[in-house]
């Protein structure tokens, strides 16, 4: 199962790599990890996408809780959550009729032209895994020269009560206390 | 010039005594700036003490008393020599041991450590010093020792050109440390030291590297400052809540075949009492992995001896028929539960383990409890005194039948010890040990059968009398581990039990012993062979002893007199008593070659991934 794991660090030299250490340590495949600034200065939030069944994810999540600047490490796939990428498509236009195709691509999308020459343009989109692929997936036909992706970042709805001790979200709290499991 | 070094280090005296550095390990970290600031009131003004602006290296040496080092293993190397000169003039508060290879150092600071409970100081240079010590870092890690360990860096304007003796330490060390540190301002020095001890210590202990670069030991600090605001690592989790307790006090009471399954956080945590309080109350048996050894008096009523690959037959068979498994302080490692599948597999799993990562890791428990050994079990221990004696009573006559089949078990199969006239029998020597050190002795082992012989044959009676690499397995610990342990209680008798192999990897410590006057007693098993190997080869490869005859070794006895110690030799069974008095009454360092029969076997055995009751007895 595909889980997009929210994982707040230390924004000091070493902690990232201490994490994707982790990862390739204990044998996990990172699918894609983005890193930024949060409002709290020096601490960074990474999102990282991964695959798992339940027991994996939660085992990767105590591990990553367990490094001494990690704050919180949290799955957000488990509530209802928005999660996001951004691409940069550099694709043919070689022709004013691709042109205007493209054109209408990016309107369908929402995405936007960024650069323009005479055969090729650059577009940016941004949305879900399936909207930016579906995206990719219909420029392909003009012949896409290069395509760069962020990553996802990811986070959880308004509606979630990340606190709520019932939700499958407590497994990721940095002190899952006990449980009994019947 | 000497005036003033005495005048330097009575003042840092002072200042140790006025308890402004009664540094407590369970404390969150303190602020160093405030620190400093605190000793500029009570001490006045003086340009020599610790109120001036000082220099990197006397930072770090400074911060290492204040955080309770007074012994430290090392060895020096151009990107320490700073540290080394500041080491000089503290060398009346602090020692340093000079070790002849620096995993050595190490497993010298590890056997501190292990018999101590308190964290252990390492000091080495950059590059090989750091590659070195590699070895015994991560067999800290693996068993969670408490452990500062500084290695030297290049300095920091040419880390990344493959200058002379660089190496990435940080990066090599990354997944073997609990945390580490590449130190890039000597204004955070005094903070970093501080929460790598708070680290080391805390929570599940584990091994922090400082990687000190050489320009940081000699730049001036001004201020230092407090970069970290709060460790996160191993805040208090919080109090388990009643209802759990309560439901793993029924079961504790209601179960009609429990078996407690503790390892290393029973020694880690200091929980030996509350664990007898609480199995007396049950009437419940107890067995120890290899790491939990002496956590539970082997000798007691309530114990069935070690489990696991070389444990008791009982123990393993309990753990397979039982209904309820406690396991407290432990990991389910594999050396351990064998076969997965079927490893307790008749049993409710309670886990209490102070490592949310540990539950669940490899099998995942049906109730689980967040917490350090000690306080769970001091919690479970009140909850059991609370309930009415009737209720205890009748949960303790549903066992009795329980008891008739674990006695049975344990009557069924004792761990042997052939005699014979003519060789004499690893596992009577450590009977014999035992008998002479009145099984007081601390020991520490190496790694192979003579460890797991040491782990059979010698009833431990108290925690940390028992040191060995477990989780690592490293060759080579022994011997230098006891160092460390010898030093920590002087006034006890250490053995270090070690095979003739890992006795070769490390025997270079001889000589530190002898120059410090550590009375160290080494204890070679001497059967001229990579024993567990051969062991293996004969049972699992056809007898194709592959690499494992060490039958041209030194002679150990003329080796131990070049080092200037005590060498002894027992070939035959009548000469063994005489050797091993002889050996443990000298005043120094001594080493006893006992050749003994070359062929002896680890039993029981449960091959690697089998069903635990798959033991081959003999």
């Amino acid at each position: 199962m595909r889980n997009t794991l929210s994982i707040l660090v230390a924004n000091e030299p070493g902690e990232l790599s201490r994490i994707v250490g982790l990862f390739s340590a204990r044998g996990y495949n990172i699918e894609t990890i983005t890193v930024g600034t949060t409002l709290e200065e020096g601490w960074s939030r990474c999102t990282i996408v991964t695959e798992g069944d339940d027991s994996v994810i939660e085992q990767i999540l105590k591990q990553c809780a367990r490094l001494a600047r990690v704050r919180e490490a949290k799955s957000v796939t488990k509530l209802p959550h928005i999660e996001r990428e951004m691409a940069l498509i550099d694709v043919n236009a070689k022709t004013p009729a691709d042109r205007q195709e493209i054109k209408n691509l990016v309107d369908i999308f929402r995405a936007k032209v960024v650069d323009i020459s005479h055969d090729r343009m650059i577009l940016e989109a941004s949305g879900n895994k399936e909207k930016v692929d579906r995206f990719i997936g219909l420029l392909e036909s003009f012949q896409l020269n290069e395509v760069a992706r962020t990553g996802y970042v990811a986070i959880n709805r308004l509606t979630a009560d990340t606190r709520s001790a019932d939700t499958p979200v407590r497994m990721s709290a940095k002190h899952e206390q006990a449980a009994v499991n019947t | 010039m000497m005036s003033k070094l005495k005048t330097i280090q009575k003042k840092a005296v002072i200042r140790k005594e006025g308890g402004l550095f009664d540094f407590s390990g369970t404390e969150i970290m303190r602020d160093a700036a405030s620190v400093t600031a605190a000793g500029e009131d009570t001490t006045g003004s003086s340009e020599d003490t610790a109120d001036k602006p000082m220099r990197g290296a006397e930072i770090l040496v400074r911060g290492l008393i204040r955080n309770g080092v007074d012994k430290i293993f090392g060895l020096p190397g151009g990107a320490v020599l700073h540290i080394y000169d500041e080491l000089w003039r503290f060398r009346d508060e602090i020692t340093h041991y000079l070790v002849r290879h620096e995993q050595g150092a190490v497993h010298a600071a590890e056997g501190y450590a292990r018999a101590t409970g308190k964290v252990g100081a390492a000091l080495v240079t950059s590059g090989p010093g750091a590659t070195n010590a590699i070895t015994g870092i991560a067999t800290a890690y693996m068993d969670s020792i408490p452990l500062v360990v500084i290695t030297g860096q290049v300095p920091l304007p040419v880390i990344g050109t493959d200058a002379f003796q660089e190496v990435d330490t940080f990066g090599l060390t990354l997944p073997i440390v609990k945390h580490s540190y590449l130190v890039r301002d000597v204004r955070d020095l005094a903070a970093i030291i501080d929460e790598a001890f708070h680290i080391a210590a805390s929570g599940k202990p584990g091994p922090v590297v400082i990687d000190v670069p050489k320009d940081i030991t000699a730049q001036i600090c001004e201020e230092p400052r407090t970069k970290f605001a709060r460790v996160f690592a191993d805040d208090v989790p919080p109090a388990a809540d009643e209802a759990i307790l309560d439901t793993i006090t029924d079961r504790l009471i209601n179960a009609e075949r429990p078996i407690f399954y503790v390892g290393g956080g029973i020694v880690t945590s200091g929980a030996s009492d509350d664990l007898m309080k609480v199995v007396e109350l049950l009437q419940a048996p107890v067995t120890p992995t290899l790491m939990g050894l002496g956590g539970f008096p082997t000798a007691h009523k309530l114990s069935l001896g070690m489990l696991g690959m070389h444990g008791t037959y009982a123990a393993n068979m309990g753990v397979s028929e039982a209904d309820l498994l406690v396991a407290v302080g432990v990991r389910f490692d594999d050396r351990v539960t064998g076969k997965l599948a079927t490893f307790a597999s008749q049993a409710e799993i309670i886990h209490i383990d102070i490592d949310p990562s540990n539950i669940g890791k490899v099998k995942q428990p049906h109730i689980s409890l967040v917490s350090d050994a000690k306080s769970a079990l001091q919690r479970i221990a009140t909850k059991l005194e609370s309930r009415e004696g009737a209720a205890l009573n009748a949960g303790k006559a549903k066992r009795e039948e329980w008891w008739k089949k674990l006695r049975a078990w344990l009557d069924s199969v004792p761990f042997g010890c052939k005699y014979s006239e003519t060789e004499i029998n690893p596992q009577q020597v450590i009977e014999e040990l035992h008998r002479i050190t009145q099984g007081v002795a601390i020991i520490v082992t190496d790694v192979g059968q003579h460890q797991m012989w040491a782990a059979q044959f010698y009833p431990f009676k108290r925690s940390r009398q028992w040191i060995t690499s477990g989780g690592l397995g490293t060759m080579g610990f022994g011997l230098p581990a006891a160092m460390g342990a010898q030093l920590a209680c002087p006034d006890k008798t250490v053995v270090a039990v070690v095979g003739d192999g890992g006795f070769q990897m490390t025997n270079q410590e001889i000589i530190t012993a002898i120059q410090y006057k550590i009375p160290l007693k080494v204890l070679i098993m001497n059967n001229g062979y990579l024993g567990m190997v051969r062991q293996w080869q004969e049972m699992f490869y056809d007898r194709a002893y592959s690499e494992v005859d060490l039958s041209i070794s030194p002679d150990f006895v003329k080796l131990a007199e070049a080092y200037g110690a005590l060498g002894l030799r027992a070939k035959i069974p009548s000469e063994l008593a005489e050797v091993l008095e002889k050996g443990l009454a000298h005043d120094g360092v001594t080493i006893m070659d006992i050749v003994v029969s070359k062929e002896e076997n680890v039993f029981p055995i449960i091959p690697a991934g089998q069903d635990t009751r798959n033991m081959i007895l003999k």
